[in-house]
């Protein structure tokens, strides 16, 4: 028996439907919002957002974060799956440990990092007592951006990490272990058995946790907003203040505009430069 | 496996049941008395002798206005909205008129200013008031050594504030003055209701005068001591406990923790005063009716049973929000509470003591007018931006948005025909 | 490996489990110890006093158990409706080329690029019309929303890594297309199955934002405590904070076996 042509879309139909009606019609109202000024219909909000104070900041903070949290974290998790894979025991304890940040809200590990990198926090305490600082020391001050920055991205790469982990774990365990037993047997070293073999099957799934992680990452504001306060704006968090501090709907609109069509954009440059190459089949 | 799936579908029965019980009370959502202590003491203690059983729930204020809007479209799940004047402003269309309780005001000696507040630039009452509070200054007596020649906490003006912050800095090496201008922190409030009226004797009028560039550049001085954090902080009662603050400015009920938790190492004074006086603000909280309220009759009740001198008495302990009503304050209030009434009195009746009002009239446009104060303080002090470049762009601004909320002029500025215009 | 490959190998992994866990540790640290712990300096790294007193008055607020209960409820919910909606539609990504499966991957998607708080004036107001506003099922929906999209990929690339050949090796042996899925397919995909779940389970448990917009009386555990905790004293935060990482913990903790149920099959 053959699939019948039809049977895809019956397949995908449930999901659309649901997300059409729960998602894209008040989808629709809010961009309809977006074009929506006092004046008519128009890109007056927009110029407004384009103008506004932290606007270059937001757009700027936003690709450094995830442009260098998102690389590492793939690197971290593949290295991590590779390491599980040769544990002989325990493995379901140590995947369990390494996966407990999923269980952690944004606000939570928001709450966590900033107990360490405050200045009276346990980073400065760790300092203080091997005698690299003689007082407690500010890092998270708009006079130390790089150090802010860095807290920022420490504390995103340890709450988000998991999900990458999750994701590349369970592609790592449908590679079959023959194919890297022939690859050992032909002489190939451990590196070159992870970079020929290993990677190459596992693009799927490297494509599907790095779509994840970076639609989620340009989403998330929690974190940033605990640490980085008033001095590390991201688009998402001006979307929040436009919407709920200044009231500004319109602006607000704007700004998930944005988000959504950078988030987009980044999933086709993701898709491209991951697609199956000619010839090859997954 | 399925032993644990039949717990845990018993388990949400019983959550179902427990639910279903509160449908009968009567809602009273409030963004106030949010922090979980006082949120089980307005259950607790100052609803607990209330005509009605109520179901009080603590919201989020970026949820206030969803709510209401979802109750319009059909809900009808509250009866009694507690809020800022500035969160109940932009959604006078969702309430009702409480003119037939306007009597309350008079009968239990809710003070003129206060009232008129609570039209909201109407003709009708729109919302009771409920409580008040104010912002005042904290310090942390280890401060006190640093405090310059001459100076006294009553009296202090900026001038001296800067001096004793630069002193403690010296002395220190810490910068040890701080504000609450993070993300949700009320630093516009400071602008708007203490630093301008008291450098330039207006808020809009006045917004870019030759005083305002004076106050700017030396805010600017000030600044250069003031704890780098600030724009990380919300609420100073954090910083000020774990000694990261000693000096700080706030909202009153931001800074009770530290006056509760120590109050032996803090003092509570009147904010500073500059060249045109003592400027400051109230905090007006108030209770209203939404529309659609599925019992209003029960709503009108609970607000007379607010209004009652015990019951005020009994928010002003649970909560640091003072009354709104005409009532002597006991006498064995504890210790913090004690310090923060005495500077909020000394506050209202310094000889140089400028009122500011709340702004009136802005409606949706709140949020907006105070962002364009943050925004000058984060283009001139941050950015380090030219003063007067800055005042007149963020000027523009203002006049946009006043003239979108047809404001007219509100105290200390002088009255206004039509919407209020920047000089 | 060598004896020292050997100590190193396990040295970095005991590196990461630390990494993980210091910081979660340190939060306990502060939920446990207090005002004291949290606002002392230098900060100590063990508890002064072991007092369970600051918890405890957090599971004696008013409304904690049953808010606790519909956090429950809404992500076991969640968790089915993202799988029954989402892996058909992961299978047919990963079997068929079907024209528009590229869109249909992209629009999902999109749905999640969208910040969900800025829909939430909207979405408030539909739930409203269709009777689920305030109800833990209407919050559900909306979570199934915010999963959907990351069940359909994960589970997709999960059907992908089946081989075809084993399916339609079943096909010829007889089976239906339904009889090979079931027999065949679903057994080796059960590991990722779990991993869409805690996705699923997780991601609503965590979410607050929808939960305390759509609901007024019924509020899920972590809307309820945000609300109390978003101004209260740091000890109480970390000690909210702790109350909700203990139970996705604990779920990701029993669920851990499926993770792994997999790998003696595929590695052998």
């Amino acid at each position: 028996m053959q699939p019948s042509a039809l049977r895809p879309y019956l397949l995908i139909a449930p999901s659309l439907v649901f997300l059409l009606l729960l998602f894209v019609v008040p989808l629709v109202q809010t961009v309809a919002l977006a074009f929506d000024t006092p004046s008519g219909p128009g890109l007056g909000s927009f110029a407004r957002m384009v103008g506004d104070l932290d606007f270059a900041d937001a757009l700027r903070n936003t690709f450094a974060l995830v442009l260098c949290v998102v690389p590492l974290q793939l690197a971290a998790a593949l290295g991590m799956s590779m390491m599980l894979r040769h544990l002989r025991g325990g493995r379901d304890i140590v995947l369990w440990i390494w996966t407990i940040p999923l269980g952690i809200s944004d606000l939570a590990a928001g709450l966590v990092w900033l107990a360490i990198l405050t200045d009276k926090g346990y980073l400065n305490t760790v300092l203080f007592e091997l005698g690299a600082i003689p007082a407690p020391q500010s890092w998270l001050t708009y006079e130390t951006p790089g150090v802010l920055f860095l807290g920022i991205l420490i504390a995103e790469f340890w709450r988000a990490t998991a999900i990458v982990f999750v994701v590349i774990v369970a592609g790592v365990q449908l590679i079959p272990q023959e194919y890297e037993e022939a690859a050992s047997v032909f002489g190939a070293t451990a590196w070159q058995r992870f970079r020929r073999v290993t990677l190459p099957l596992l693009r799927p799934t490297i494509q599907t946790a790095l779509i994840l992680r970076a639609v989620l990452a340009f989403e998330a504001f929690a974190v940033v907003l605990a640490i980085g306060g008033r001095n590390f704006p991201v688009l998402v968090s001006q979307a929040f203040a436009w919407q709920y501090q200044n009231q500004n709907y319109s602006v607000a609109a704007c700004y998930a505009v944005l988000v959504t069509l950078v988030s987009l954009a980044a999933t086709l440059v993701i898709l491209l430069a991951l697609r199956p190459r000619a010839g090859e089949t997954v | 496996m399925s032993g644990r799936l039949t717990m845990l579908w018993c388990a949400l029965l019983v959550g179902l049941a427990a639910t279903a019980a509160r449908a009968d009370e009567l809602v009273f959502l409030s963004t106030q008395l949010r922090p979980l202590e006082e949120a089980q003491k307005a259950r607790t203690q100052i609803l607990k002798g209330a005509p009605m059983p109520v179901s009080y729930l603590p919201e989020e204020p970026p949820q206030l206005p969803i709510h209401l809007q979802a109750d319009e479209q059909g809900a009808r799940t509250i009866s009694l909205v507690g809020a800022l004047h500035g969160e109940l402003a932009p959604l006078a269309a969702s309430f009702q008129p409480l003119d037939q309780q306007a009597g309350l005001l008079a009968q239990r000696g809710v003070p003129e200013q206060i009232a008129r507040l609570a039209h909201l630039g109407t003709d009708h009452l729109m919302y009771m008031p409920w409580m008040q509070a104010t912002y005042i200054m904290a310090a942390n007596k280890k401060a006190l050594p640093y405090l310059p020649q001459g100076a006294t906490l009553e009296t202090l003006t900026y001038a001296q504030l800067a001096q004793w912050a630069e002193n403690a800095e010296k002395a220190t090496g810490q910068r040890v003055l701080g504000f609450p201008a993070g993300p949700t922190g009320l630093m516009a409030r400071f602008f708007q209701g203490y630093l301008l009226p008291s450098y330039t004797g207006g808020v809009v009028v006045s917004f870019r005068s030759p005083e305002a560039v004076t106050m700017w550049e030396a805010f600017k001085a000030l600044w250069k001591h003031a704890n780098p954090n600030s724009t990380n902080y919300n609420f100073m009662q954090e910083p000020l406990l774990s000694g990261d603050v000693l000096i700080a400015w706030d909202h009153v009920a931001r800074l009770q923790n530290a006056f509760r938790n120590k109050p032996d190492d803090f003092l509570a004074f009147p904010a500073p005063a500059g060249p045109k006086g003592r400027g400051f603000m109230p905090v007006l909280v108030g209770v209203a009716v939404p529309k659609t309220a599925p019992d209003a009759a029960g709503a009108s009740k609970l607000i007379d049973y607010l209004l009652q001198p015990e019951t005020q008495i009994a928010t002003l302990r649970a909560s640091f929000f003072f009354p709104v009503v005409k009532v002597a304050l006991p006498t064995d209030l504890e210790v913090g509470l004690k310090l923060e009434a005495q500077a909020v009195q000394q506050q209202q009746t310094a000889p140089d003591a400028l009122p500011t009002l709340l702004p009136v009239g802005l409606g949706s446009h709140n949020g907006e007018f105070d962002k364009i104060f943050v925004d000058t303080f984060q283009r001139i002090v941050l950015r380090d931006q030219p003063v007067q470049d800055v005042l007149a762009r963020e000027a523009e601004d203002m006049q946009r948005v006043l003239n979108a909320a047809q404001a007219p002029c509100w105290s200390p500025d002088p009255p206004s025909q039509g919407a209020c215009q920047v000089k | 490996m060598t004896g020292l490959r050997r100590a190193l190998f396990v040295a970095g992994i005991l590196l990461v489990c630390a990494w993980t866990l210091v910081p979660i540790y340190l939060v306990a640290l502060g939920g446990i110890g207090g005002a004291a712990t949290v606002y002392a300096w230098p900060k100590p790294f063990w508890p002064a006093t072991l007092s369970l007193s600051n918890f405890q008055a957090f599971l004696e607020i008013e409304g904690i158990w049953p808010a606790m209960l519909r956090s429950i409820e809404v992500a076991v919910l969640c968790m089915l409706f993202s799988l029954l909606l989402g892996a058909p539609a992961g299978y047919a990504l990963a079997r068929f080329a079907f024209r528009g499966a590229t869109i249909y991957r992209l629009t999902i998607l999109m749905t999640r690029a969208f910040p969900v708080g800025i829909l939430a004036l909207p979405l408030a107001v539909g739930f409203v019309r269709l009777g689920i506003y305030d109800t833990a099922f209407g919050v559900a929906l909306m979570h199934t929303a915010l999963a959907l999209p990351f069940a359909v990929l994960v589970t997709a690339s999960l059907f992908l890594g089946i081989p075809r050949e084993l399916e339609e090796a079943a096909w010829v042996f007889g089976c239906s297309g339904l009889g090979a899925f079931r027999r065949v397919v679903l057994p080796l995909a059960i590991p990722g199955i779990a991993a869409t779940a805690i996705f699923a389970f997780v991601i609503s448990w965590n979410e607050v934002f929808a939960a305390s917009v759509l609901t007024v009386r019924h509020k899920t555990l972590t809307a309820y405590l945000l609300t109390l905790l978003s101004e209260a004293p740091l000890q109480s935060q970390l000690a909210g904070g702790l109350l909700l990482i203990l139970p996705s913990v604990l779920f990701i903790f029993l669920v851990r076996r499926y993770l792994f149920a997999m790998w003696g099959v595929a590695s052998r």
